[in-house]
């Protein structure tokens, strides 16, 4: 058989088609969520989290004590059908002073590690933008700062603010901690600077700030949050060591730390009374690690198929 | 290289300076400095020989001068609670029972945490794998004292087997060697693992496998080496980690180490005490980085080639 050029019809180019996207475009977050759903111990661990941070919230309401509250005639109980902890040597109760306690802790875990990325991110960007000179000794600055042992600049800065509130706990953890996240941003907008595609777009006549919000952003913020992750259980650890050398949290507030701590000299009697606040310590530090790694899988770029 | 190495050193001394001037006055700057409101009940002579032994009648500044020529001679001026304890001498007898339990603790978490994280390594994604996993996220889930508590509990209280606390021979140290050791096993065998299997990606694994080595040789000759190498940098994090991770320890075990009387100055308010061993702590964490990133530019040829770039 002869095939004959009048059996083909000429289709052409349609203009209009060409831009269409074959398949629906899914978003950044989108497809970090998709990712990350598929992480089942990622997954777990945000449950708990979210477990925790309802009881910090409401457990003390559901408890029906308030943390505060003495009972002379119930000390140093067991976990029993009305106080489902047991309670403590002046006998307050132990599950709405585990949840209480919780509230001070996770605050500090959650603010600590937003202010000090935050000033952290702000630094290292603004040293990266600058850079020269000004670049140079803003990181001279930051590589003195971070060469003093961080417990013992808080210990200091406990010491040296003697005001006990939770606010000064949080000046004193914060305030070289934001060193480490500064010199990693630094570090990625230097690498991110000398990529093909922003190079591509000084080309294209991107203004500069359309560059920084468009791109160099957007680009670390993946590694961001994971730092973020991971800085949480950091804080809750510090502010949890210094409530047990006596300078974090003060009574009547309480906290994880300050629980464990006061629990500890009375443990081999009342071992509960540590198990409790110790448990949800280990808890949450375990799922935010669990969920910082399931995250960081999710949203590296790097790792992806 | 020893130009590197002069820069550094010059670095150093700056931060310690810094570090030292800083602590200094702002140690100074606390309102109800427990020497002046001791000397507020002193009969007045009795005051002014108090103030002037302690260097308080002179001004801010004179004082500052006077704390830097005592530290060139090593002097850091005597304990402010306890009259004629040298903060000096507390440093120099008790920095040794400290080194002591945190060297053990830190020599056994760094062999056991690395074997852990090669023997993960190795076994991706097969029991050994996540058992590993779970000793590590453990070691990092759990406070230090948690642990200590739990520890004194069953083997102290329960079983009687090694006593709760307190210092003067072997069976002192395992509790509290057990507790350190426990941070540098679980961020050892994590790092230690991801970097083999960083390395076990590289080409030159495969070209060594496809040359047809055996692959224990492949392991030893290639991965181990190689993966080993950024564990280095973990040392000076992990001296300094023992080191504060002791203070707790120390307290709660009663060790007379550095720890135990750094907690107890804090809660007397013994500034001289938290100024001198402040410095001291800063001074061994610098120079422990110093001696880390030195030993790696030794005994990593690839930052040597590409030169002064560190």
């Amino acid at each position: 058989m002869e095939i004959q050029s009048n059996l083909f019809e000429m289709i052409g180019i349609e203009e209009n088609e060409t831009d269409v996207i074959s398949r629906p475009r899914v978003g950044y977050l989108a497809d970090a969520w998709r990712r990350f759903k598929l992480n089942k111990v990622a997954v777990v661990a945000m449950i708990i989290l979210a477990i925790l941070i309802f009881m910090v919230l409401f457990g003390q309401a559901i408890s029906g004590y308030n943390f505060s509250d003495m009972d002379k005639t119930a000390r140093n109980l067991a976990p029993n059908g009305s106080h489902w902890f047991g309670t403590d040597k002046l006998g307050r109760d132990t599950f709405a002073r585990v949840w209480q306690g919780g509230r001070i802790s996770l605050a500090i875990g959650v603010i600590g590690a937003l202010v000090s990325t935050v000033v952290g991110c702000l630094y290292g960007g603004i040293a990266a933008y600058i850079g020269g000179v000004v670049d140079d000794v803003m990181m001279r600055i930051v590589e003195i700062l971070i060469s003093v042992p961080y417990l013992i600049v808080v210990i200091l800065m406990s010491v040296i603010l003697q005001s006990k509130s939770v606010g000064t706990l949080l000046l004193a953890m914060t305030i070289t901690s934001w060193c480490g996240m500064a010199r990693f941003i630094h570090a990625q907008m230097l690498q991110i600077k000398g990529q093909e595609y922003i190079l591509a777009a000084q080309v294209l006549g991107e203004r500069r700030w359309r560059i920084v919000t468009k791109h160099m952003i957007p680009n670390t913020l993946s590694v961001v949050i994971v730092s973020i992750t991971f800085d949480i259980p950091g804080y809750i650890f510090s502010e949890a060591f210094l409530s047990f050398i006596g300078l974090g949290v003060q009574s009547p507030d309480t906290s994880w730390g300050a629980l464990v701590s006061e629990a500890q000299s009375t443990f081999i009697f009342y071992p509960y009374q540590l198990l409790f606040p110790a448990l949800m310590i280990a808890l949450t530090m375990l799922s935010f690690t669990l969920m910082g790694d399931g995250l960081r899988d999710a949203l590296d770029p790097k790792l992806r198929k | 290289m020893s130009k590197y190495i002069l820069k550094r050193v010059l670095y150093m001394f700056l931060t310690l300076f810094i570090v030292t001037t800083l602590t200094f006055f702002l140690m100074r700057s606390i309102p109800g400095d427990p020497l002046a409101s001791m000397a507020q009940a002193l009969p007045d002579q009795i005051r002014a020989n108090f103030l002037a032994k302690y260097g308080l009648d002179k001004p801010l500044f004179e004082q500052y001068l006077l704390y830097l020529k005592g530290l060139i001679h090593l002097d850091l001026g005597d304990s402010v609670v306890y009259a004629g304890r040298s903060v000096s001498e507390t440093i120099r007898t008790t920095s040794p029972v400290s080194g002591f339990v945190g060297g053990i603790a830190l020599f056994i978490g760094v062999g056991i945490g690395s074997l852990l994280g090669i023997v993960a390594a190795l076994n991706k994604n097969k029991w050994p794998d996540f058992l590993v996993i779970f000793i590590a996220v453990l070691g990092v889930s759990v406070p230090a004292f948690v642990l200590a508590a739990l520890l004194q509990m069953i083997f102290a209280a329960r079983l009687g087997l090694l006593p709760s606390s307190g210092w003067g021979g072997a069976k002192y140290c395992i509790l509290p060697i057990v507790v350190l050791c426990l941070g540098p096993i679980a961020s050892y065998a994590r790092y230690v693992k991801s970097s083999m299997l960083d390395t076990l990606d590289q080409d030159y694994i495969m070209t060594a496998r496809a040359k047809g080595m055996s692959e224990s040789r492949v392991i030893r000759k290639h991965v181990l080496r190689n993966s080993m190498l950024p564990a280095v940098t973990l040392f000076g994090g992990s001296v300094v980690g023992v080191f504060t991770g002791s203070f707790v320890i120390e307290k709660m075990f009663s060790i007379p180490g550095i720890g135990f009387y750094y907690i107890n100055s804090i809660n007397n308010n013994d500034y001289t005490m938290i100024l001198g061993t402040t410095i001291f702590y800063a001074t061994l964490f610098v120079v422990m980085q110093l001696i880390v990133d030195c030993v790696y530019v030794v005994i990593d040829p690839r930052i040597r080639i590409t030169g002064e770039k560190i």
